[in-house]
């Protein structure tokens, strides 16, 4: 009736049916893939994986109870508490005011919007050192702004709202960058529903536009707080690093290194990752669940 | 253009052109305010002076420490870019998601630890700190601490620009001219080179704005020496603590101006090219 | 022409492929697929996703490697060439045209790439990119880029650039799946006489019944990676070999039925089975415009008609045999004698198919 041919396999490699053996590549017929990941692992083991293992490595000799009276020495938990503390604030300090700003270069049309969404980015390509003495001649006691605080009775530079302030100017195109995206991606469908259910502008956004931006200012936020707590050039010139009031923990590392009490300095930015790290994994797990939710 | 109107994608009288006014001033008052201080106190005793700071030996020797440094670390950061983001993106290997994690690790690390890092290995009490100083090798306090330590700070911007482009953009481009005839470093050339071209140039542009103005990473490992070991940035801290104001700012406004030159660019590249970046930089 | 295939041109096998199986992970794409196609021949790859229709023209084309199996084209291993010596025409999907070079660029490609040795002229390049360009009617559009196309534009340069390099072999995925339906037809017919001309054998994968079955010499048709059937589309379409190749080829009815010394019993109706019928109880498949319709008290099966519907030049019947929904379809302006909505008719499917049962 038909010509169904069906010639006796030949077999080439594993059998037909017999589940393959788990490769640790898949094939693949583009090239290059030894030359490519050849140079990224040699580049990575010299520049990350040696460097790091260094930082994991060293602090222990001084034992773990060396360790600890590093950390636990009253200048550094300071440190630690004020680099942390601050961080935390200023990053959700940037959530409100980095909706605001999204918001406005996404939604509305104004002269001007273009170059204001330019430079947003400004303190991601300003020099840190630049950003810090320019925030110091700001917000000191004879700069302008600083001035002006002092009537008030505020200090702002060499004190810990210095070091807010700067930490705020250099997570705020984080929040904003993480945010503007998914504000411009999102479904317009879903905002004219609401108003076609009877929604006032503000039940729509309260309902529907910020619950959907969740996930993202969440992103922005720990993206934020991962840079403010490792910062260090936007930061020196303005704290004033006073011992226990505002001196932050990488300002630490460098003292210990002058000193050099390397093993200390380890122990420390081994410290920062740790916390950092620990930080990270639970503004993910609540990214994903607010994800989740968004999805349900 | 007036601010009230059918422009508005918002019906809320008064409120939309106040949100535009607390936007503006908020990003008056925290970004560009310091920008214009840079300049404004680089030019407080007169265009003469600044011109004067300018020609300080050790300030063009920090000029000429930064772009070595940068001459260096930015092209290395762009090959391995390139090779990192083409492993990840065109095959399907086991530990591909640590090789990610591995490239992002930089960005969540403080610029002192990517510094303190070098010192530990490199150091006088580092690992390699004996054997570098009976072979009279000078890493720390020396050219190659800092191209080291830059290195690690810039090197994820490029892959990071690259791998979501290129996952876009799929390997069927590559098939294609596989089945044409091309050998690999044709495809390369002429199919994937081109197609990556202006992120590459993106990333690039990042990755160098981030070497010459890097900071904290470059202090641990400098050492200060005027004139020898002082990037741009290390020149301006040095100046600022030496109270000479003029200086401090003459040259933070050289890297401010780099740092407005790569706004400038980056937006161009955003808005010519943006078909040509990734999903993320599309404006 | 200026592109004639560099294959031999005597009616031998061009194409055999032998016991092809492919595992990606645990799932089979492909399982123990032979098939040979004649030179010059134009072969359809017929099957519903995930049938392994794709995955074999990857393999063919040295895009996939598979784990078993032979593939020989004019007599050679093809396996053992890497995809830049086999000389396959490759169409992609979604075409695949590089993206920074104009319609000429994306043509010219495949010459520009060749040793020095090898590499025609300049001029000669040229040339040769302004005939392919005639040939698929974009003379003008050789400066544009491939996102100033529409789609089948875009389609036609893709094939002039597999062209370009005088395949042994052309391999079309899918050639006509993001085009819409009036660019397909038209691109269809246009392909097939090009295949005619250019008297290239011819692969070509798709999802699409009719596209298959009006395009190609022969169809073969494949289910879960492995082949169910190949024929020409006529054998194929009159005789399915399976209950899945019937109902894929077209819309089916299907009836419980009995066959017992050469003659087939469904419920009170009773004729001769056909030849090479199964013995037992079988599934009588049929198509539901192949009917015939007879008075309630002539012979057939007994269909109550509860709705009639034109669409356009068919009228759609909508019936009750057996207890069962059935949908009928006729052709022509008038209605088949004596069916009248609320009434019983007998109807008699014309060529039923039978299977066995289970």
């Amino acid at each position: 009736m038909t010509d169904h041919v069906a010639a006796p396999p030949v077999i080439r490699s594993g059998g037909d049916i017999a589940p393959r053996p788990r490769r640790l590549k898949e094939h693949s017929i583009l090239p290059g893939f030894g030359l490519s990941l050849g140079i990224t692992l040699v580049y990575l083991a010299l520049i990350v994986i040696l460097p790091l293992a260094a930082l994991a490595l060293r602090p222990w000799e001084i034992g773990l109870d060396g360790v600890w009276r590093t950390l636990t020495d009253e200048r550094v938990a300071a440190a630690l508490k004020i680099s942390f503390g601050l961080s935390l604030l200023a990053a959700l300090t940037n959530a409100p005011l980095g909706l605001l700003i999204a918001w406005t270069l996404t939604r509305y049309e104004f002269p001007g919007r273009r170059i204001m969404d330019a430079l947003v980015d400004l303190p991601f390509a300003l020099p840190t050192a630049v950003a810090g003495i320019a925030l110091t001649a700001l917000y000191a006691p004879n700069g302008p702004l600083g001035a002006m605080a002092a009537k008030i009775g505020l200090k702002t530079a060499y004190s810990p709202l210095g070091i807010f302030i700067a930490l705020v100017f250099i997570g705020l195109p984080f929040v904003v960058r993480s945010i503007q995206p998914v504000l411009e991606d999102l479904d317009r469908g879903v905002e004219e529903a609401a108003q076609t259910l009877g929604a006032t502008d503000l039940q729509r956004i309260a309902y529907v536009v910020i619950p959907a931006l969740g996930p993202a200012i969440l992103s922005g936020v720990s993206l934020a707080f991962a840079r403010a707590v490792g910062e260090y050039g936007s930061v020196i010139f303005i704290a004033g690093n006073m011992p226990l009031k505002t001196e932050i923990a990488p300002l630490l590392i460098v003292i210990k290194l002058e000193q050099y009490d390397y093993a200390g300095a380890a122990a420390i930015g081994l410290a920062m990752l740790a916390i950092s790290f620990g930080a990270l994994v639970v503004m993910n797990v609540l990214q994903i669940a607010l994800a989740r939710r968004g999805r349900a | 253009m007036s601010l009230v109107g059918n422009t508005f994608r918002i019906r809320l009288p008064g409120i939309a052109p106040l949100m535009v006014l607390v936007s503006a001033l908020a990003m008056a008052v925290l970004i560009v305010l310091p920008l214009v201080v840079v300049f404004h106190d680089a030019l407080a005793k007169g265009l003469d002076a600044y011109l004067a700071a300018l020609r300080e030996p050790d300030a063009i020797a920090a000029v000429k420490l930064t772009l070595l440094v940068a001459a260096i670390a930015v092209p290395l950061n762009a090959v391995f870019g390139v090779a990192g983001a083409w492993t990840i993106t065109k095959f399907e290997f086991r530990g591909k998601s640590i090789l990610l994690t591995l490239i992002d690790l930089p960005f969540s690390i403080s610029p002192v630890v990517s510094g303190l890092v070098w010192v530990l290995l490199f150091g006088a009490q580092g690992l390699f700190g004996t054997w570098l100083a009976d072979h009279g090798l000078k890493v720390i306090f020396a050219v190659p601490g800092l191209v080291l330590a830059t290195i690690l700070v810039t090197f994820p911007f490029v892959a990071r620009e690259l791998i979501p482009l290129m996952q876009e953009q799929g390997a069927d481009e590559e098939a294609a001219a596989l089945t044409l005839g091309a050998s690999g470093f044709t495809m390369f050339r002429r199919v994937t080179l081109p197609n990556i071209r202006w992120a590459l140039l993106y990333g690039v542009l990042l990755c160098n704005a981030r070497a010459m103005g890097e900071f904290g990473a470059v202090s641990v490992v400098s050492g200060h020496i005027r004139g020898l070991t002082n990037t741009l940035p290390l020149h301006v801290e040095v100046l600022y603590n030496d109270y000479d104001s003029v200086g401090a700012f003459t040259a933070a406004s050289l890297l401010a101006g780099l740092g407005i030159l790569t706004l400038v660019l980056k937006s161009v590249l955003e808005w010519r090219h943006s078909g040509e970046l990734s999903a993320s930089r599309k404006h | 022409m200026s592109f004639r295939p560099a294959a031999s041109t005597d009616e031998a096998l061009a194409l055999e492929i032998r016991g092809v199986s492919k595992q990606y992970g645990r799932f089979p794409a492909l399982k123990n697929v032979s098939l040979q196609a004649r030179d010059r021949e134009f072969l359809a790859l017929l099957g519903p996703s995930g049938s392994g229709k794709t995955t074999l023209l990857r393999v063919l084309a040295g895009l996939e490697e598979p784990d078993a199996g032979e593939v020989r084209f004019g007599g050679e291993d093809f396996l053992a060439l890497p995809v830049r010596q086999r000389k396959v025409g490759m169409v992609f999907q979604h075409y695949a045209l590089f993206r920074h070079m104009t319609v000429a660029q994306n043509i010219a490609f495949g010459l520009t790439v060749r040793k020095r040795s090898e590499k025609p002229s300049r001029s000669e390049i040229a040339d040769r990119v302004a005939d392919l360009l005639s040939l698929v009617q974009m003379e003008d559009l050789g400066k544009r880029f491939p996102a100033q196309l529409s789609g089948g534009q875009r389609q036609r340069v893709a094939l002039a650039r597999a062209l370009a390099i005088e395949p042994r072999m052309l391999l079309l995925d899918e050639p006509f799946g993001a085009l819409d339906a009036q660019v397909r037809r038209e691109l269809r017919r246009w392909l097939r006489e090009l295949h005619d001309r250019a008297g290239v054998t011819t692969v070509f994968v798709t999802h699409d019944q009719e596209e298959a079955l009006d395009l190609a010499d022969r169809v073969a048709i494949l289910k879960d990676g492995e082949l169910i059937q190949l024929g020409k589309p006529n054998e194929v379409y009159e005789h399915p070999a399976t209950p899945f190749v019937f109902d894929f080829l077209g819309q089916s009815c299907r009836l419980p039925g009995m066959v017992d010394g050469g003659r087939l019993r469904v419920a009170d109706w009773e004729t001769a089975a056909p030849a090479g019928a199964p013995q037992g109880a079988v599934e009588v498949f049929f198509r539901p415009d192949e009917v015939d319709f007879a008075p309630a008290d002539g012979a057939g099966l007994v269909a109550q008609i509860q709705g009639i519907a034109r669409r356009g030049p068919d009228v759609r019947i909508d019936c009750l045999v057996e207890g069962a929904t059935m949908e009928l379809q006729a052709h022509g302006p008038s209605l088949p004698t004596g069916v009248t909505s609320g009434l019983p008719v007998r109807i008699r499917p014309q060529r039923p198919q039978l299977y066995p049962a289970g």
